[in-house]
């Protein structure tokens, strides 16, 4: 057997969102991943966003590379169109597919292999143009599939779990992203739902790129002492420095939070992302200090998470380029073909 | 200058090549020359010969002017404009006995750097161009334009064409337009009064250009695909399909604009190299978007992986392949026909990729257009195949024309009508036999229609399968859709010959205009040989047929390997023995010389003389 199907039976109590589905219509079919593998984890967050986003699931596409991670969007989101592309390739059949139609939500699924390996020059050229999408790299470290070897974000002195040490310098992805101009960057860890489900709801609203490093271990290969991309090791170091509460703008506010600890940020469409502050003087907003900050971070051994940047005032590719309103796959023989009369006029211009 | 006693004489049909510095300004003033005798009524072909490089190093404009029309490289040089000391020697040796070199006398040359039986005109350039402008830009610039001038004298070119395109070329700029044509008319007054005028090649009036217009390949296969419905391109800059994505994003600022809103009905990408650029293509195809890339041989090579995905998850996608010398980087700024058989197996695993051979801009523009509904009607990748002697060169063709009752072939897709009326939705399922599916794209219905693409194998609901029986059930559907692309790509052309023929030949692409004069010349040597112009693969029919007709057949590639005859060989099952490969592979365009030459060989060796008793 090599997919397993999901049975459709819904239990008629189910709730149901405002588009009128369960959650369990947002699932997709039985994960083949080892048992405790992070990535399941993150997957059932992706559900959770979308169900409480009210988004309706065939307004999604779901594209990814080659690899463990790569195969988790077949274990969510059915009845969306998925695309397992090719390894380390997957920003930019996105982006085409973003090109084709700016209507459909766009998540992108990779791994520290897919996207830090083979996959960086893609990685880094999809976040410059600003693609409006969901980028999610499931980050363990190690190459499940082809059984632990390391990867580009493995740290240096994290040992395999044959013992030996890696010696290269990690690649770290969120000092990148922000380097390139993403315009929503958030740091994650698979075990804690609480903080997930907020940062990819608030990536969706997000219009630009939005990308989301999720540490997930590796339960197979890199859960061990001496690897840094554990579960023990990333609970010990995990250092947020913010609860998301995303808040829409239909809803009244009504949490009590004491003065001083929340920041508003207002999105284009007059949503707000409401943060509670964990750590006392971080601005997601202002651009250098958090590229200060995360690098003072890092060099003390901490795992920052949270909303670690936004730009609300982000623009995405489709602006740059200027593309009409209508989806360009939706346009038809008489928008894109300019006829025999401008024809003759080129031939005209020509002799 | 010295009269020889055997100059070359000839009306309408010679070869003119300038030999410059590039970077020295003078491409447009060459452009300038070949585009006034086309105003004469007098058809031209002229072709760029330039280096990998920006400023200084030679770089060549050969013009053939040719009543008759015939558009392909003649070979040898009747007038040559020899302006680049660094190839002097190397450009008079390529002057015709009896023709003419014209040179910048400024500074005095020892008899020993010339020849004696050529004409040679001098004429101080240099001294003229410092005396008249101070500033050092101007001196060079207008250099150029004063030896159109005289050569205008020279051939007897009517400077009245030449000073008409100026004032097309510098509307509205009075000052530019102005000193343009004060150049010319220096350059020209001083031939007039200083050279004996008009050689013995000349031009004369005639009526030969009628409405044909005059592009380059790459600019007709970039309207191509204005016209053939793209809205997404993804490209990456090389050698010699550059300019095609350039001239791509020209037409469409001016083509597919909404005047409403000024907003774009197109979406271009620069992609970060070739692979990315692929990728875009591939995802936009998958969406629902036209969608292509233009690219070399060095981008095809990197493009293999994604062609292979595209091909098994069964993705339009149009590819436009500008060939140039390979392989590696090989030849960058030269032509050759050496991408087919990479082109036609891409990817790892057993592929088959349909082909196309336009033969000129003309063709550039039909086969791009076509293109884009042959890759949704297949559900695959389309390479459309010129070279860099179509694709940067300036051909006169025949005049694009476009149908507007004509509808684009979107294929077999589900709309959301189809599948909520219940219509079984299996995307490697071949309902009709034709070995081609349905799909849908992203976003149709909110409960149907929804699939997994992937690269891996996978049963005919798109289900992930290892089972053997689901791959081969695959396999043989995709050949099946071969099968059905042969009924769709364009059918070969047939050249017969005006008397019974023994031979026959078998050309494509930019091949085209020194095959059908090398047939001219040949029959009127007693050498008659029917050809056929192979313009896409799969291979039809007809290719065997005419191969049966005939006892041999020359198959004329620029290649080295015979790439295409290897391929009838193997794909349309034809005898080898029965196939003669003719192969330039030099770089520069193949001439009617060459053809000729080898065919005349061939055909000498294959002629059975009766034998005679000996008493």
């Amino acid at each position: 057997m090599t997919y397993l199907a999901k049975p459709k039976l819904h239990h008629p109590t189910l709730a149901k969102n405002a588009v009128g589905y369960t959650r369990r219509d947002y699932e997709g079919k039985i994960s083949t991943l080892c048992a405790g593998c992070g990535h399941d984890s993150i997957s059932a967050a992706i559900v959770q966003a979308c169900w409480e986003l009210d988004i309706e699931p065939h307004r999604v596409a779901k594209l990814s590379g080659i690899g463990c991670s790569s195969k988790t969007p077949d274990y969510f989101l059915g009845n969306s169109h998925g695309f397992n592309s090719v390894h380390g390739r997957m920003p930019s059949v996105l982006t085409g597919a973003n090109l084709a139609n700016r209507e459909l939500l766009y998540m992108g699924v990779s791994g520290d292999g897919d996207s830090a390996s083979i996959g960086i020059g893609q990685f880094v050229h999809a976040i410059r143009r600003g693609v409006n999408m969901v980028y999610i790299v499931e980050n363990n470290g190690v190459y499940g599939l082809t059984k632990g070897q390391f990867s580009a974000t493995a740290d240096k002195g994290s040992k395999s779990k044959r013992g030996i040490a890696n010696m290269d310098e990690p690649l770290d992805l969120i000092g990148l992203s922000m380097l390139l101009g993403a315009t929503y960057v958030g740091r994650s860890f698979s075990g804690d739902k609480r903080q997930l489900v907020p940062l990819i709801k608030g990536a969706i609203e997000h219009r630009g790129a939005a990308f989301i490093d999720v540490i997930s271990p590796c339960v197979a290969f890199n859960n061990h002492a001496g690897s840094t991309k554990s579960y023990e090791y990333v609970r010990q170091h995990n250092e947020a420095v913010n609860r998301l509460d995303f808040v829409e703008s239909r809803e009244e506010i009504t949490a009590d939070y004491a003065a001083g600890e929340v920041v508003d940020v207002a999105q284009h469409d007059g949503s707000l992302i409401r943060l509670r502050k964990l750590a006392a003087d971080y601005d997601p907003t202002d651009r250098i200090k958090v590229m200060n900050y995360l690098q003072t971070a890092a060099a003390a051994g901490e795992v920052v998470t949270g909303l670690l940047y936004i730009d609300p005032k982000a623009e995405d590719l489709h602006h740059h380029l200027n593309t009409v309103d209508a989806p360009l796959n939706q346009l038809g023989t008489r928008d894109l073909c300019p006829g025999a009369v401008a024809l003759e006029r080129i031939n005209a211009s020509l002799r | 200058m010295s009269k020889l006693m055997n100059s070359i004489q000839a009306v309408n049909d010679f070869v003119v090549k300038f030999a410059n510095v590039n970077g020295s300004g003078s491409a447009s003033a060459n452009e300038l020359f070949a585009r006034s005798i086309l105003r004469m009524g007098v058809p031209v072909s002229p072709r760029n010969i330039f280096p990998s490089n920006i400023q200084g190093l030679p770089t060549w404009y050969e013009v053939r002017v040719n009543e008759t029309g015939y558009q392909g490289r003649r070979g040898g040089v009747d007038l040559m404009v020899a302006m680049n000391p660094q190839t002097w020697d190397n450009d008079l040796k390529e002057i015709e006995v009896g023709g003419y070199l014209f040179y910048d006398s400024s500074k005095a040359q020892p008899k020993s750097r010339f020849r004696e039986d050529i004409n040679v005109i001098g004429m101080p350039l240099t001294e003229i161009c410092n005396t008249t402008y101070s500033d050092p830009r101007q001196r060079q610039l207008f250099k150029n334009i004063i030896y159109v001038g005289a050569l205008s004298a020279l051939l007897d070119i009517d400077p009245a064409e030449i000073e008409k395109l100026f004032s097309e070329q510098y509307k509205g700029k009075e000052a530019l337009l102005q000193s343009n044509v004060k150049a010319l008319r220096l350059g020209r007054d001083y031939a007039l009064q200083n050279l004996s005028c008009p050689l013995g090649i000349r031009i004369q009036r005639s009526n030969n250009v009628g409405n044909k217009i005059f592009i380059d390949g790459n600019s007709a296969a970039a309207l191509g695909a204005v016209y053939g419905g793209a809205s997404v391109c993804a490209w990456y800059p090389i050698t010699p399909s550059s300019s095609l994505a350039e001239t791509f994003i020209k037409y469409c600022q001016k083509l597919r604009v909404d005047p409403a809103t000024a907003k774009n009905k197109f979406a271009i990408i620069q992609g970060e190299d070739e692979l990315a650029s692929i990728g875009i293509a591939i995802g936009a195809g998958w969406n629902g978007a036209r969608s292509f890339t233009a690219t070399s041989g060095p981008g095809i090579s990197l493009m293999q992986e994604f062609i292979g995905l595209a091909h098994f998850a069964e993705i339009p996608v149009v590819l436009i392949d500008v060939q140039r010398g390979g392989p590696s980087t090989g030849m960058p700024t030269r032509t050759q026909q050496s991408d087919v058989t990479a082109c036609a197996y891409a990817s790892h695993g057993d592929t088959k990729h349909v082909l196309l051979f336009p033969e000129d801009p003309t063709e550039c523009f039909e086969f791009t257009a076509q293109a884009f509904d042959l890759a949704e009607r297949l559900q695959t990748p389309v390479f459309v195949m010129t070279d860099l002697d179509i694709g940067m060169n300036t051909r006169l063709c025949e005049p694009f024309e476009w149908d507007d009752t004509r509808e684009y072939d979107r294929g077999k897709v589900m709309s959301f009508d189809d599948l909520e009326s219940g219509t079984d939705f299996g995307r490697y399922h071949d309902v009709d036999g034709d070995g081609v599916s349905f799909r849908t794209y992203p976003g149709t219905h909110p409960t149907r229609g929804a699939y997994f693409t992937r690269g891996t194998t996978k049963d005919r609901y798109a289900r992930y399968s290892e089972a053997g029986a689901d791959y081969v059930d695959n396999m043989q559907r995709l050949l099946r859709k071969f099968e059905t692309a042969k009924t769709l790509v364009p059918k070969p052309l047939l050249y017969p010959a005006e008397k019974p023929a023994r031979f026959g030949a078998i050309f494509y692409g930019s091949t085209s205009p020194s095959m059908v004069e090398a047939l001219h010349v040949l029959a009127e040597r007693g050498i008659h040989v029917n050809a056929l112009r192979v313009r896409a693969f799969p291979f039809q029919e007809e290719i065997n047929d005419f191969v049966a007709s005939h006892p041999w057949v020359f198959v004329i590639e620029q290649n080295r390997d015979a790439q295409l005859k290897n391929m009838l060989v193997a794909e349309a099952k034809l005898n080898p023995s029965r196939l003669l490969s003719i192969l330039h592979y030099d770089g520069t365009p193949i001439t009617a010389r060459f053809i000729v030459e080898q065919i005349s060989q061939h055909a000498a060796a294959r002629t059975v003389v009766p034998l005679k008793r000996v008493s």
